[in-house]
């Protein structure tokens, strides 16, 4: 059994190595950027809206609310990466459905680096929006003898971050796996259900978080 | 006891303790909330979308916890570093 998509090596040369899990995520961002890319081909205000364009609409305008409810306004700027984080994720842990599919989010490398990400985009925006003197003064509030557990703060959640992700589905697929060995058909099924909804909730917590950790910097100020 | 088998023993010892000891804390704050959101869905039936949501979205945070330690079992047992270290010499 293994722990981590990471271990399933297809292809290695000295220190570079093909695994599942880079398979697999450049799988889901081409299948991704492919799909957006013959919906929104050829897309024109006096075109009818047809059904594919529609569920892409959905999606869209709820990704929007969503994140203007979680205290962003214009949410049209913070969209292609908070969206992308969701439907990446989304996607990843859905796709388990298949069989033979191991998702990239239960390695810890994929999960990291996507925290990676949102470590980098919080003081991305909140800079390109208050500038740099007003984004560091953001750490001595309320007060400076903050200023040492702001820091530390910034680097604990986005272990936190990752940590969830990859916990939630590492361990959804190993219980399946020990159940298959204990009881074959019904529960391991049941489990796989379950794993599902927990996909799209991490999913969920995952960009929403990154909305509010975003939002929390330039409430401060 | 040599050292591979001691290391064998305490890291299923512990990784049992781990994760049993680990989830009672998750547990008990799941189970409060869960009572809390079905007490407001009692009094507010109309709120219940929203309580939903809110309350699964805290479920998962709650439920983080308890999976760290999860994690820390399943790394003592399946990638233990001292096992490797050790094993390699």
């Amino acid at each position: 059994m293994n722990i981590t998509p990471d271990q399933i090596i297809y292809w290695s040369y000295e220190n570079i190595r093909i695994n599942n899990t880079l398979v697999t995520t450049w799988a889901i961002m081409i299948l991704l950027t492919g799909i957006s890319w013959l919906i929104t081909r050829n897309i024109h205000p006096d075109k009818p809206v047809d059904g594919k364009q529609g569920v892409l609409e959905m999606i869209f305008i709820t990704l929007n609310e969503q994140i203007s409810e979680a205290g962003l306004q214009n949410p049209a700027r913070y969209l292609p990466f908070l969206g992308t984080l969701f439907l990446f994720i989304a996607f990843a842990n859905i796709a388990t459905i298949f069989p033979g599919y191991r998702a990239p989010t239960g390695s810890l490398s994929t999960t990291a680096a996507l925290a990676f990400c949102v470590f980098l985009a919080v003081p991305f925006y909140n800079i390109y929006d208050m500038g740099l003197k007003a984004y560091l003064k953001t750490y001595f509030s309320p007060n400076p003898f903050m200023a040492p557990f702001n820091v530390i703060g910034e680097f604990t959640r986005t272990l936190s971050l990752s940590f969830r992700l990859f916990g939630n589905i590492m361990s959804g697929e190993i219980i399946i796996s020990i159940l298959l060995s204990l009881a074959p058909f019904f529960f391991p099924v049941i489990m796989s259900l379950f794993g599902l909804l927990t996909g799209i909730i991490q999913a969920y917590i995952f960009a929403i978080l990154a909305t509010v950790y975003i939002a929390a910097a330039s409430k401060n100020n | 006891m040599d050292t591979l088998s001691l290391i064998a023993t305490a890291s299923i010892l512990i990784a049992g303790l781990t994760t049993a000891i680990g989830v009672i804390a998750p547990s008990l704050g799941q189970g409060r909330a869960v009572a809390s959101a079905l007490n407001a869905i009692a009094q507010q039936p109309d709120a219940s979308p929203t309580i939903t949501r809110t309350l699964f979205v805290g479920l998962a945070m709650i439920e983080s916890s308890g999976i760290y330690c999860f994690v820390i079992s399943m790394i003592l047992i399946f990638a233990n570093p001292f096992w490797n270290h050790f094993a390699g010499n």
